[in-house]
């Protein structure tokens, strides 16, 4: 127990009246990071649970380690696919050469390492600066910074693109933050998902680095449509002609932001958060309902000008980003709706914006961030009328 | 009185500032603060348009019957925004081209009705006059702020001129594209108003209701 006798020798130092009373948040951070939290809740109501906060997130992180996993051999996969035409260039390329692992696309290995080229910056530059906005408001604010920031981080990292400049990712992380989070009291108190605010910012502020053809791929001269582009042009059929088939797309060995391409890997992810039960499965159950009817409908109103109308439900959850969103952002528990009857109707709200965004938008080819977002906006409306309609109910039941 | 006519002028700039205080005027804070040059001239014609305004209402303050007293305002505020409108058409039409509709909109902007109301029907003339002018000033420098942050980081530019080169002109600046959209408008306001309110705490409302913390026993 030398770490822990190290951290109870060093307390009084940023404990209140300490000399780096200033820092204590920083030193609650590494302790709590590695011990059991010690603070429990005071004020009323209690509800006593096996789990806390510090294990919720860490099972979010753990969730997202299939598409952390499946995202780094895609990305590779894809870089080392494109090098056999365009050939190889870059820091990133040198290192590979130097340590020997070569651009065989068949080769796993290569493509996860050649993956990890891409993701580590990303990741470490979104730690470090979403980390600095952290703990500067924790050290000002006085409240602690918690695991909740680890989610943000990873999420927000697996829905970029590999080919996203640094300096981007630090602005976007900055916004999502202290916009999507602080601002309105940290953890918790967010009704905004920081981590797809953060995105949407770089959507708007960035769109030739954030959206179209050439950059899912960093390789020069290589151009790939997503598979949404693609349907929104020449209609899903087409995908077939463009070497995309629907496993493919299940699988995630296709076009995307890092972490969003495969949807079998969210499913696994999914599963975990469900069974361990830190997502709700009535949100889950909400989004492939609204979905589901929502593209039916319009597969049968049919159009003949916009391709899009005809893509049936079961394109529309492996495509883009619907898998990843449905798994890890429509069932955050902080920015979705805390009631019961309330978490159906947002989760429909979403798997209906999805949808309208995506197939009645044109602007947008893509629309599962933005329905994410519309639907957080409107969380608290929902859970307000759910809460007004059980109070209308119960006062007749009893007068 | 209670106000020296210093005050009156300066107050409103930060202390008392229209939008970052009194959250007036937004609407058009939000459309016309793309480029700087913009901000300026629809700044110094709400200035203009609140002053005279608050000026001319003070003077027949004492004819105004209160029932009808809001129309009267409208239409002194609504010949004024017309006389700059005519004026902007004539003398710099590719401003007002760009102001569009929100030129014709000062008349309801809720800072020139709130001044007539507030203080010109209290009031004598020149104390209203420059009552007028520095609430005008106080919405022109957000505006100004605003303005500035968005064209300076959205296009790379200061009234037009070049000064952070941007990649497509052969520069190394990347402009902020959400910058041009006017919700950005919203983002600068709020991180402004945040701003002045860590400058002058005093500025801080009491929060609506406050989670009850109970001792632990």
């Amino acid at each position: 127990m030398g770490l822990r006798s190290f951290f109870d020798r060093v307390e009084p130092y940023f404990a209140k009246g300490g000399k780096y009373e200033k820092l204590f948040p920083v030193y609650e951070m590494v302790e709590s990071f590695l011990y059991t939290p010690k603070t429990v809740t005071t004020a009323a109501p209690h509800a006593r649970s096996y789990i806390d906060m510090k294990r919720i997130m860490t099972y979010v992180v753990i969730a997202t380690i299939p598409c952390i996993l499946v995202g780094l051999y895609n990305v590779g996969f894809q870089v080392n696919s494109a090098i056999a035409t365009y050939g190889a260039s870059g820091w990133r390329a040198w290192i590979i050469e130097a340590l020997g692992i070569g651009f065989n696309p068949a080769n796993p290995f290569a493509n996860v390492m050649h993956g990890l080229m891409y993701f580590l910056p990303i990741y470490i530059t979104t730690l470090v600066v979403g980390g600095i906005w952290e703990v500067i408001f924790a050290t000002v604010r006085g409240h602690e910074v918690n695991e909740g920031f680890l989610v943000t981080s990873m999420l927000y990292a697996l829905i970029l693109p590999a080919s996203a400049p640094l300096w981007q990712v630090a602005l976007g992380i900055s916004f999502g933050v202290v916009i999507g989070k602080e601002v309105f009291g940290g953890t918790g108190k967010n009704f905004l998902n920081p981590a797809l605010t953060g995105r949407a910012f770089l959507y708007f502020a960035y769109p030739a680095q954030m959206s179209g053809d050439t950059i899912w791929t960093p390789v020069d001269g290589f151009s790939g449509a997503t598979a949404l582009s693609i349907t929104a042009s020449e209609g899903y059929q087409d995908l077939a002609a463009n070497g995309i088939s629907w496993m493919e797309a299940f699988f995630g060995t296709i076009q995307g932001s890092i972490g969003e391409t495969s949807a079998l890997a969210c499913l696994i992810g999914l599963a975990f958060l469900l069974i361990t039960k830190i997502a709700n499965w009535r949100l889950v159950v909400g989004c492939l309902a609204g979905t589901i009817f929502f593209s039916t409908l319009l597969n049968l109103i049919g159009s003949d000008t916009n391709p899009m109308f005809a893509m049936p439900w079961y394109w529309h959850l492996v495509l883009g980003g619907y898998a990843f969103g449905l798994a890890f952002m429509v069932t955050e528990p902080v920015s979705a709706s805390h009631t019961n009857l309330g978490r159906y109707i947002y989760g429909a709200l979403i798997g209906f914006m999805v949808v309208m965004i995506r197939v009645i938008n044109p602007a947008f080819p893509e629309g599962m961030m933005l329905a994410i977002l519309f639907g957080n906006v409107f969380a608290p409306l929902i859970d307000y009328f759910v809460v007004q309609a059980n109070i209308k109910r119960r006062a007749k039941r009893n007068a | 009185m209670a106000q020296t006519k210093r005050q009156m002028l300066i107050d409103p700039l930060v202390d008392n500032n229209p939008i970052t205080l009194q959250v007036l005027g937004i609407c058009s804070a939000l459309a016309v603060t793309s480029s700087l040059q913009v901000s300026f001239v629809m700044a110094i014609a709400v200035t203009l348009v609140t002053g005279f305004s608050s000026m001319f209402i003070s003077m027949l303050r004492n004819h105004i019957p209160g029932s009808i007293r809001i129309i009267v305002q409208m239409v002194i505020i609504a010949s004024l925004v017309i006389i700059v409108d005519q004026v902007l058409k004539a003398y710099a039409y590719e401003i007002s081209k760009t102001l569009s509709v929100f030129v014709g909109l000062i008349i309801t902007n809720c800072i020139v009705m709130g001044r007539a109301e507030a203080f010109a029907m209290k009031n004598p003339p020149v104390a209203s006059f420059i009552d007028g002018v520095g609430n005008g000033l106080g919405y022109g420098l957000i505006l100004m702020l605003v303005g500035f942050i968005r064209e300076l980081f959205g296009a790379g530019s200061l009234f037009g001129i070049n000064i952070l080169q941007t990649v497509n002109n052969g520069g190394w600046y990347v402009p902020n594209g959400m910058l041009l959209l006017p919700p950005s408008a919203f983002f600068i306001i709020g991180l402004l108003i945040w701003a002045f309110r860590t400058w002058k705490p005093e500025q801080v409302e009491e929060p609506e209701y406050k989670i009850q913390v109970v001792d632990a026993h």
